[in-house]
C-alpha cells in the first residue's frame, strides 16, 4: 500500500473510490437482474417444451386421430422426429430459434418462424397504440383520485374501473361492437390488416381493438397507481408536509410524486406485461391476424410447433418487461440497493 | 365482520352471488326450458315464449344461462379451492422447513411465474385431452402460484410471533404449527385473496371457454355461450352479449364482497385513514 492513501488529507481519491465501488455494485445489480432474467428465460423455454413432453398423450397418436396403424404411428414419429430423445431434441429446438426457426408447422408445413415474424409486428402495433393511450390516461385519472380522494371524483372513478375489471375482455370488445359499429355504422368488424395498407388506414382499423384494450388495462393500471401514490401520501413526511399547511397541489407534485416514481413505472411495467397476453383475446375478438389469434388457432388444431414457438415469444415479452420493472425501480429507489 | 356491519355494496353483492348459487342449485326447477333441447327458430328476439330469445341453434337462452350458472361456479369454485389447497400448504410448508425446501418451492413457483397464466394455459391444454377434471386441475395448479406468493408473505409475518416460537418450544411437530398456529391466525386476511381468486377463475374460466379450450358442448356455460352466438352480433342478436353480461355480474359482485372484507381485514392493522 502506498502511504498517500493513508493520510487524511488526501481523502478524495478514497471517496471516489467509494463512489465507483457503489457504481459497481449498481451495476453489478442491474447485470444480476439481466442475467437471473435470462436464466429465467431458459427455464421458461425447459417448461414450455419438456413439460408439455411429460404430459401424458402421444403426439403421433393424436396427430393421426384414434384408428391409426402402428406402422402409420411409427412414420410419423420418425418424421416428426418424435423418436430421438428429449433432449437432443430440444437442443436443435432451442439452436434453430437463436437462429430465428421456430421449425414447420405440422397442420400445413409452413415455417413457423415465418408467420410469427409477420403476426407478431401486428400484434405489437396493438398493444403499442393501446399503451401509448392508457399510460398517460392512467396516470392522470389516478392522480385525480387521489387528489378527490374519498369525494366524489373519486368515488366514480373507482366504481367505473371495479365494473371495467370485472368485465371479461371479450364481453368489452363485443360490447364496442354492437355499439359502434351495429348501432352508429362508424367503426369497422372484423379488423382485417392486409400488407399494402397504409398507417393511417390501419389505426382506423383496429381502432376497436385498440379501445378493448385501453380499457381493459387502463382499470387495473389506474387502481394501481392510486394505491401506489395513495401509499406514499400516508407517509409521515407526508403528513409533516400537511401540517406545514403546503397546498395539496404542492405535496403531491413536489414531496409525494418523486418518492412514487418507482411503484409507479413498476405499475406501468407490469400493466405493459398484462397487455402483451391480452392482445390474445382482443384478436380472436376482432379477428385480427397478429400472433395470439395463430396460437390459439394452433392450440385447436394441437399444432405443437406453433403453440410453442407462440408460447416461447409470449414468455419472452413477459419476462423482459418484468425484469426493465425490476430495474427501473432498483435505479429509482435506492433504498432496494441495500438488500438485507 | 357481521351482516349488520356489511355496507349497501357489500350486500348487493353478496345478495347477487346467492342469487346466481340458488339458479345452479334450483336449475331444472327455475329453467323453463331444457338444457340442449332446440324449442324455436335460430337466435328468435327476445320477449313472447323465449324471455331472451333463442340461441344459434334455436335453444332457449334464459334455460341455457340459468343451467350455464352450474358449469360455470361448479368449475370455477373447485379450481380456487384447489389452489388455494395447494397454495397454502405448499407456501407454510416452505415458511415452517425453510432452508432447502422454501428456496426450492419459491424458485420453481418463480418459474411457473414467469410465463403469463393464460399463456402457459394455452400451451397445456394443447396436448392434455379436453376433460371438465383435468380443466379444472390445470386451472387450479396455475392459480396455486398466485396464492402460493401472498399465504408465503402471509405466513412469514405470523412464523415469527411468539405463540408460535413457543409452540416450537414445547416440541411441536410441522404439522401442528401449519394446521394449528399457522392457519388459524392466517385465514382472514387470505379470506379476501380467497374471493380475488374466485373472481380470476370466474374470468379465467370463461375466457378459456370463449377461446373454445374451456367446457365443452354440449354443457352449457357462461364463456362457451359467448362463443356460440358471436357470429350473431354483426347481424345485431344480442344473444352473446347477455352472458357476458351475466359473468359481468357475478364478478362485480365478488369484488363488492372482496372490496369489503379486504377493507375490514386491513383496518385492524391501523392503517391511516387511506382506502
Amino acid at each position: 500500500m502506498t502511504s498517500s492513501l493513508e493520510e487524511p488529507v488526501s481523502s478524495k481519491p478514497l471517496a471516489s473510490a467509494r463512489q465507483t465501488l457503489l457504481r459497481n455494485s449498481l451495476g453489478q445489480m442491474v447485470v444480476r437482474r439481466i442475467l437471473l432474467g435470462f436464466g429465467l428465460l431458459i427455464a421458461a423455454s425447459m417448461l414450455i417444451f419438456g413439460g408439455v413432453e411429460a404430459l401424458p398423450g402421444d403426439f403421433a397418436s393424436t396427430y393421426l386421430g384414434q384408428d391409426a396403424t402402428p406402422q402409420a404411428i411409427a412414420n410419423i414419429r420418425e418424421e416428426l422426429d418424435l423418436d430421438r430423445p428429449m433432449t437432443e431434441r430440444y437442443l436443435s429446438w432451442l439452436g434453430g430459434i437463436a437462429q430465428g426457426d421456430f421449425g414447420t408447422s405440422w397442420s400445413n408445413r409452413n415455417s413457423v418462424g415465418d408467420q410469427i415474424w409477420k403476426r407478431l409486428g401486428n400484434s405489437l402495433l396493438l398493444a403499442g397504440v393501446a399503451a401509448l393511450i392508457a399510460i398517460p390516461l392512467a396516470l392522470a385519472l389516478g392522480m385525480v383520485a387521489v387528489l378527490y380522494r374519498n369525494r366524489i371524483p373519486d368515488k366514480v372513478i373507482s366504481i367505473l374501473s371495479l365494473a371495467a375489471i370485472s368485465l371479461p375482455e371479450f364481453f368489452i370488445g363485443y360490447l364496442l361492437i354492437q355499439f359502434f359499429t351495429v348501432q352508429l355504422g362508424v367503426a369497422s368488424f372484423p379488423a382485417t390488416v392486409y400488407d399494402g395498407m397504409g398507417l393511417g388506414e390501419r389505426l382506423a382499423t383496429i381502432a376497436l381493438p385498440v379501445m378493448t384494450l385501453v380499457i381493459v388495462v387502463l382499470a387495473h393500471m389506474m387502481r394501481m397507481t392510486r394505491s401506489a401514490i395513495m401509499n406514499v401520501m400516508s407517509s409521515p413526511y407526508v403528513e409533516t408536509a400537511e401540517l406545514k399547511g403546503l397546498s395539496a397541489l404542492r405535496i403531491i407534485a413536489e414531496h409525494a410524486a418523486p418518492n412514487a416514481i418507482a411503484p409507479v413505472v413498476t405499475v406501468i411495467a407490469l400493466n405493459l406485461a398484462a397487455l402483451v397476453v391480452g392482445v390474445v383475446v382482443v384478436e380472436v375478438v376482432f379477428v385480427y391476424p397478429g400472433i395470439g389469434q395463430y396460437m390459439v388457432d394452433a392450440v385447436t388444431m394441437r399444432d405443437m410447433p406453433v403453440v410453442q414457438g407462440c408460447g416461447l415469444i409470449f414468455a419472452a415479452l413477459y419476462i423482459v418487461l418484468n425484469m426493465v420493472a425490476d430495474i427501473v425501480s432498483i435505479l429509482a429507489n435506492p433504498r432496494l440497493r441495500h438488500p438485507r | 365482520m357481521t351482516l349488520r356491519s356489511m355496507p349497501m355494496s357489500a350486500r348487493i353483492g353478496l345478495a347477487g352471488i346467492l342469487l346466481v348459487f340458488a339458479c345452479a342449485i334450483f336449475a331444472p326447477v327455475i329453467a323453463p326450458y331444457d338444457e340442449s333441447a332446440i324449442v324455436g327458430e335460430v337466435w328468435a328476439p327476445m320477449g313472447g315464449d323465449f324471455l331472451l330469445g333463442t340461441d344459434n341453434l334455436g335453444r332457449d337462452l334464459l334455460s341455457r344461462l340459468i343451467y350455464g350458472a352450474r358449469a360455470t361456479l361448479f368449475v370455477a369454485l373447485s379450481a380456487t379451492v384447489i389452489s388455494f389447497s395447494i397454495g397454502m400448504f405448499l407456501s407454510f410448508t416452505a415458511v415452517v422447513s425453510g432452508g432447502v425446501v422454501d428456496q426450492l418451492l419459491s424458485r420453481l413457483n418463480d418459474l411457473l411465474m414467469s410465463v403469463p397464466a393464460l399463456i402457459l394455459a394455452l400451451v397445456v391444454l394443447a396436448v392434455l385431452p379436453q376433460n371438465i377434471w383435468i380443466l379444472i386441475v390445470v386451472m387450479a395448479v396455475i392459480d396455486s402460484t398466485r396464492v402460493y406468493r401472498v399465504g408465503r408473505a402471509v405466513a412469514l409475518d405470523v412464523s415469527v410471533m411468539d405463540f408460535v416460537e413457543a409452540a416450537w418450544l414445547r416440541g411441536e411437530g410441522k404439522l401442528w404449527i401449519i394446521f394449528r398456529e399457522i392457519l388459524p391466525n392466517t385465514l382472514a386476511p387470505l379470506l379476501g385473496e380467497f374471493g380475488l381468486r374466485f373472481a380470476f377463475s370466474i374470468l379465467f374460466l370463461s375466457t378459456l371457454s370463449f377461446l373454445g379450450l374451456g367446457i365443452q358442448p354440449p354443457i352449457a356455460d357462461w364463456g362457451g355461450m359467448v362463443k356460440d352466438n358471436k357470429d350473431g352480433i354483426i347481424f345485431g342478436v344480442s344473444a352473446s352479449l347477455t352472458p357476458g353480461a351475466a359473468i359481468a355480474f357475478l364478478v362485480v359482485c365478488v369484488n363488492l364482497v372482496v372490496d369489503w372484507l379486504i377493507n375490514t381485514t386491513s383496518s385492524l392493522k391501523g392503517a391511516r385513514d387511506n382506502a
